[in-house]
Parts: C-alpha cells; structure tokens; sequence
C-alpha cells in the first residue's frame, strides 16, 4: 500500500470527493493556483477547475459566510483557513450561523460544510500560529469537530467530513504534517513514509466520525490524548514504563464515551494530555464525564497535562508543549496514588 | 468646530511645548474627537432640509449592461417614479399594469393591517416581541415582484413583505410568531425571524448582517452551478457597518456574483441615527462605488420606482453582468420593535415631516390618478384586508399562542440540533424527560 504523509493524505481525501461529487468545492486563501500554504490543495485547481477550487480574498469572516451560502444552496464547501488562530473573524458565521441553520429553519437549511484549519504548536509560530481552539468549536452546539493524528485517519476523517451533513470543524495538528512527532526535539522525526499509519488506501474510504481507537492497549492507566498529544503519549508511557492505555479520540464531539468508560473502568486511573490551554479546555469536559461515569472504578483523581495558560510564546516553545517528559511526570504520578 | 476656550488651548499647547522637550513644536490647536449628532432630537422641529429630494422622473435609467463607472451619479440621485400629483413619470415608470400595481397596493395594506394586529397581540401578552414594516412596506412588497421563484432572498427581520408579496400564507406567520403547536420552526426561533424556503426566504438570524455575504455564496454557488437562479442580500443601513456588508462587497466584486445587495436606509439603527454608520460618507449606496459595483439609490416609499430599480437589478444579475448595490431610502415611522421607544430619541412628529410621504398612500393616490381606485374603495379594500387577517388571526390562535394553548413539544427542542441525534443529546433528553 502507498504511503503518504498527512498533507497527501489530505490532499487525497479532498481529491476523491471532489471526484465523486461536483457539489463539492475547495476554496481559501492560497488554495487555488498555489494550492495551499501547505500545500493541501496543490494541483486541485489544475484538476477540477477554477470555479471548483479558487483563491479568496483575505476575509475568514468571507469565506465561511459565502460558504455557508454555498451550502444553504446545496453545494459541499470544503474550505480552508490558513491557520486555526485566524479563524476568530470567522467565528460568528461558524457559532451563530453554521452551527444553527438547521435548527432555526426547522431543517428547511442546512449546512454541509467542512472548515479546515492547521492547530497547534512546534514549528516557532508563536501566539498566532500555534493555537489549538478546539474548546471553542466543542462548546458550541450544531458542530462537529475532529482531530486526525495520523494520515490513514486524516483521509477517512475528512472523506466522512465532507459527506457529513453538518458543519465539521477539522483541525489538522500541523506538526504532523511530515511524521508522528512525539515531543522529542533532539531527535530526528520519524517519517510517515516508515510508518504504518501512513499506509493510505486508495480511493474512497471513511473513517466514522465519533469513533475513537485505542493506539497502544494498556492495563495500568488510561491516556486520552488527541492530534500530536498521541504521539507524546506513547513516548512518555515506553520512557516511564507506565503500561498505558492510550485512547485516540480522533472526534471531540461527538465524543466516542463509551471506549472512554470501557478503558477507564478496565485500568481505574486517566490522565488527559492536550496541547491547549488548561482552563477551560476540552481536558475539563472529558474530566468532568470519566469522574460522573466511572467515579466508582477509579484509584486516583483524574489529571490533566496541557499547554500552560498563557499565550503561545515563540523562544519557550518547548517550555510550552506539554512533550514525554511532563506527560511522563503525570503518568508517574497517577500511579503512585 | 472647536467650542473650547482659546485661552485654555494655547496653555495645553505650552505645556505640551514643555513635556515636549526638544520636539519641535507647531501651532496646532490640540486634537478633538468629532460625533456626529442628528439635526434633531426630541423636543426639537423636524427638519430634514438636508435630505436632498430630486425630482421624479429626473434620474435616467442606464441599459442594464451599462459599466458601473458610468452610473457612479446614481449612487448619490435618488430615483423616483411618482411625483406629487400622483402620475408616474420619467424613464423608470410604465412597467408595472394597472392589476399589478392594484395588488402591490393590496399587498403593502396586508403587511399594514397584519403589524397592526401583531403588534396588538404582543401587547395582549399572545407573543413575547413583534417587529413592524410601517413605511416600509413598498420595498419588501415590490422588490418580491421582481423576482422570480426560485430565487433566494436573505431578508432582515423586517422584509415580511416578501412573504406576504409572494403569497406565503398568513397563518403561518402568525404560528410562528405565537410560537404555537403549528409553528413551522417548533418554537426554536423569536417572532419575525421566519423561514421559507419555498418561498425563496432564508432562515433569518437575527444576528446582524451574517446573511449579506452568505447571499453572496448563495449566488456564487448558482453560478458554479451554472443554474438561473440569483440571490437577494439584505441589510439595514446601522448594520452596514459590520464586517459581513464589507466582506459580502469583496466578494461581489471579486467573483461578480449574481447577487441583488439591497440596504434599507430607514435612518434609525434602535436609537442611532444613520450617520453614525454612514459616517462622512456621502451616501450608502456610495460604498459600492470602490468596489466597481452598480449602485443605485431609490426612493423607498415610491412602490413603482423600488420595483422598476430592484428589475433593472434583477437583471443585470440574471444575464450575469454582476452585483448590485440598492440603497432604499425610506423612514421607520414606528418603533424599531415591541421593546424600543422612538419618542426617547426624535421628535414625535418626525415620521409626518419625512419628506417621501407614506407608501402606501402614494401608491393609492396614483392608482386613484389613473381612474382604476377611489377612496371608497380604499376604505372597502382596508376592511377587507382587515377581515382577512383577523380570520387568518383567529385560525392561527386556535392552534395557540405563546402563553396559553397548543404549544410545540419539548421534545422539538432536543431535535435538530443535527441531523441525527448525537449520544449526549439523547442522554440529556433522557434526563430531561422526554
């Protein structure tokens, strides 16, 4: 089986949907000729066209509210917003508008729309290239959101994305573009070309939305971890030794609770690991759920490893990314409770 | 205009020299921060003498292919079809037929008589809010003549006209804003914010100008599509200062979409005068003119001229020669809505001195000109139209209101958020018990 890095994987999904189905189109800035500032759209215009894949004014606010016209119409819209943390001007056509067409119009509209934007950190982007917001798309009703960690997943995730009839918010960890970083910048990254999960199928496939995969089995202690978080995980527990359970949750929301509650009753411990911010992130929900649903099983209080709570610095990068050794701190800990 | 002492700017303009230290100083008198004000405010003589009002019949009208460079005058005219004694003058009249513009005016007396009661009702406690169209109802009414079926309008909350123009049942409506056990949107949404497909009436937010550049995808879509189809936006002149009315111009322009983008000017924003938006901006119909789009201003209150301008519009975008920008000028004469008091922030008779009458009675007068209505017919048509909306009033109550009666299901709350029902909606469902 080929193997593709995430971006390709990306790339592909897009491409195969865009085949299937002229009603989707692919637009954002630099995604038309350029083909995308990552290169995720590359050679989509050539393809299929300029009314199915172009270049926009630099306006987030623009093109999600044109692409919610879009799919008021009937059409797919898969668009692109260059970074997660240029999304705010966006915000209110995704919360007020995408998230709630179908509800306000008693289903007389709906809104079939993909928004993709690059989150997180570990290139030195600093604060406006390295945010991961996905606390605010889960907190808002009408949306789903998604995190792909690998590039077989990327391209199932986004094939049943743009087949959604909903609007899905689709963050793409960007330091997994080229390989499953683990955290450890002192060594070489491994490519996805010598990993398994970059084994793409061919053609059309997807991956459910709101089901999560247990990454490496455990028995010890449960990891729910999503994007590059998984990756962390699964270096901290082979440095620790900690025989952890790590979860891929892959979809926030919806929220694949059940795999949560079977592995958390199964090893009583969980620690949640997100590169966001502490308070308030997505960590607190899932906090919140393990303690009200397997409060009984548990041997140790629930805890979280995050981005610290401040903005996304650029010379403390890596002060900053929770990576294997602060993980492993909590992996450690959990166990001596 | 600075009103402040000249000797106490000469001392801030020392001590500034002071603080300045080897800065070289200038004369200037110190910065002041300009606010716009209305001409007047409550307890003040209306006055709207800086309205400029042409003549009708005295703006021309351009082929519809014509290159927007060409009509940039038209941005700052006002084009007017009815004059004072009621005949209808000038390139842009003639279009419309004696039966038309009969069931224009039936149209726009619907609109009035259905505020009316709705606005009654919500004082009888029978809804939670209700907003009015009064002096407005030329531009919702004639602009949905304009168009065809199948096209898509993005309407604010006060375009009920181009339900009522395009046949949309009365009763409906009224379900809707009573929230009752035949609403069409379960409850889910405040009164006035309908939805319509059918009718080529989008979901209305109530969020401020998010529907301008979604009509602008709505018709880039259709023109991907190479359908026939074209899409209306619509805005209020307050809330062109969003960034959605900035956004949806780029995007016009950019991709020249087959789109109608039409502001009512109806000069209030709630409390703000329009020139808190407009700024220093001659017109808002003005702000296309960079954008290299066709803008036109009409008169609002002038039934023929809005349709013969909203045509010519409609037009252009379906032979896809591009966006147009409308400006309606026209006058709130009642309350922004149940919940705002005008007489807190103009004149009580502000509405009487708007220089663009009342639409309704223009359109009766020139009906009247031309031998086809007479005022005892008006006063037939005004019972009439009366009786048919209280009938659709009493159908609509036997189905409930807010407070007493048939109401939507809890149940309808939990549904739609998506289209298929998440786990954790169906256990907080379960919790709430239904």
């Amino acid at each position: 089986m080929p193997r593709k890095t995430m971006i390709e994987a990306i790339r592909d999904a897009m491409d195969v949907m865009m085949a299937r189905d002229d009603k989707v189109v692919v637009f954002g800035e630099d995604v038309g000729f350029f083909g995308g500032v990552f290169r995720a759209t590359q050679h989509l215009q050539a393809k299929y066209g300029k009314t199915r894949c172009f270049d926009t004014p630099i306006s987030e606010l623009g093109i999600v509210g044109a692409a919610v016209g879009m799919a008021a119409y009937g059409l797919r819209p898969c668009v692109e917003i260059q970074f997660a943390d240029y999304m705010y001007p966006a915000y209110d056509q995704i919360v007020s508008e995408a998230a709630r067409l179908r509800y306000r119009s008693n289903g007389e509209f709906t809104c079939p729309l993909v928004v993709r934007m690059p989150t997180g950190g570990g290139i030195f982007g600093g604060q406006t290239h390295s945010q991961s917001p996905e606390a605010l798309f889960t907190h808002v009703c009408g949306l789903k959101t998604v995190v792909p960690s690998n590039p077989v997943d990327a391209k199932g995730l986004l094939i049943a994305a743009i087949e959604d009839p909903d609007p899905v918010i689709f963050l793409e960890p960007k330091r997994l573009y080229n390989g499953p970083f683990d955290g450890n910048t002192d060594r070489p990254v491994t490519p996805w070309s010598k990993h398994d999960l970059g084994e793409v199928p061919e053609g059309h496939y997807a991956v459910p939305l709101g089901k999560a995969v247990v990454r490496r089995e455990g028995a010890a202690l449960t990891v729910l971890a999503y994007g590059t978080m998984v990756y962390v995980a699964e270096t901290a527990a082979a440095e620790t030794g900690v025989d952890a359970e790590i979860i891929d949750l892959r979809t926030l929301l919806p929220l694949d609770l059940a795999a949560i509650e079977a592995s958390v009753r199964k090893t009583g411990r969980c620690v949640i690991v997100h590169e966001a911010t502490l308070t308030s992130g997505f960590g607190a929900e899932l906090s919140a759920l393990v303690q009200e649903t397997c409060f009984y099983h548990l041997e140790a209080p629930v805890t979280r490893v995050a981005g610290w709570d401040t903005p996304y610095p650029h010379a403390q990068e890596w002060d900053y990314f929770p990576g294997p050794a602060r993980v492993g701190r909590a992996l450690l800990a959990a166990m001596e409770q | 205009m600075n009103t402040e002492d000249p000797d106490e700017i000469s001392s801030k303009v020392e001590n500034r020299a002071e603080l300045g230290g080897d800065m070289e100083m200038s004369n200037d008198a110190p910065l002041s921060l300009y606010v716009p004000e209305p001409a007047v405010r409550p307890g003040g003589v209306p006055d709207f003498s800086n309205v400029p009002i042409p003549k009708a019949g005295s703006v021309a009208r351009p082929e519809v292919d014509v290159d927007p460079k060409m009509i940039r005058d038209l941005a700052f005219s006002i084009i007017r079809v009815l004059n004072r004694e009621g005949q209808a003058v000038g390139p842009w009249a003639g279009l419309l037929t004696d039966d038309e513009l009969l069931e224009g005016l039936r149209h726009m007396m619907t609109l009035r008589a259905f505020d009316a009661r709705m606005l009654m009702a919500q004082r009888q406690g029978k809804t939670s809010f209700y907003m009015q169209h009064t002096g407005e109802e030329a531009i919702s009414c004639a602009v949905r003549k304009a168009t065809l079926s199948g096209d898509m309008n993005f309407p604010t909350y006060r375009q009920a006209g181009l339900l009522i123009a395009g046949g949309y049942s009365l009763v409906d409506m009224m379900c809707q804003i009573y929230s009752n056990e035949r609403d069409p949107l379960k409850g889910r949404q405040l009164p006035v914010l309908y939805s319509a497909r059918e009718h080529g009436f989008f979901t209305v937010s109530g969020n401020l100008a998010t529907q301008f550049i979604q009509a602008v995808g709505w018709a880039m879509a259709s023109a991907i599509k190479n359908d026939t189809k074209i899409a209306l936006g619509w805005i209020g002149d307050g809330s062109t200062a969003e960034s959605d009315f900035h956004a949806a111009l780029v995007f016009a322009s950019t991709y020249k979409a087959p789109v109608v983008l039409n502001i009512v000017n109806n000069q209030w924003a709630i409390s703000t005068f329009q020139g808190i938006a407009r700024g220093s901006s001659g017109t808002f119909a003005a702000r296309g003119l960079g954008f290299g789009i066709a803008a036109l201003r009409v008169d609002g209150n002038d039934y023929l001229a809005v349709h013969a301008v909203a045509r010519w519009a409609v037009e252009r975008a379906r032979r896809n020669l591009g966006p147009t920008l409308i400006e309606y000028v026209t006058y709130r004469a009642g309350a922004h809505s149940t919940s705002d008091d005008p007489a807190a922030y103009r004149p009580k008779t502000e509405s009487d001195a708007w220089p663009l009458g009342d639409p309704v009675i223009r359109l009766k007068n020139h009906l009247i000109q031309r031998g086809v209505w007479s005022e005892e017919r008006h006063k037939q048509e005004e019972t009439h139209v009366l009786e048919t909306v209280i009938a659709a009033q009493k159908e609509a109550e036997s189905h409930g209101t807010l407070h007493s009666g048939g109401r939507p299901s809890v149940r309808d709350m939990f549904e739609g958020v998506y289209a298929e029902m998440p786990p954790h909606l169906r256990r907080q469902r379960q919790q709430a018990g239904v």
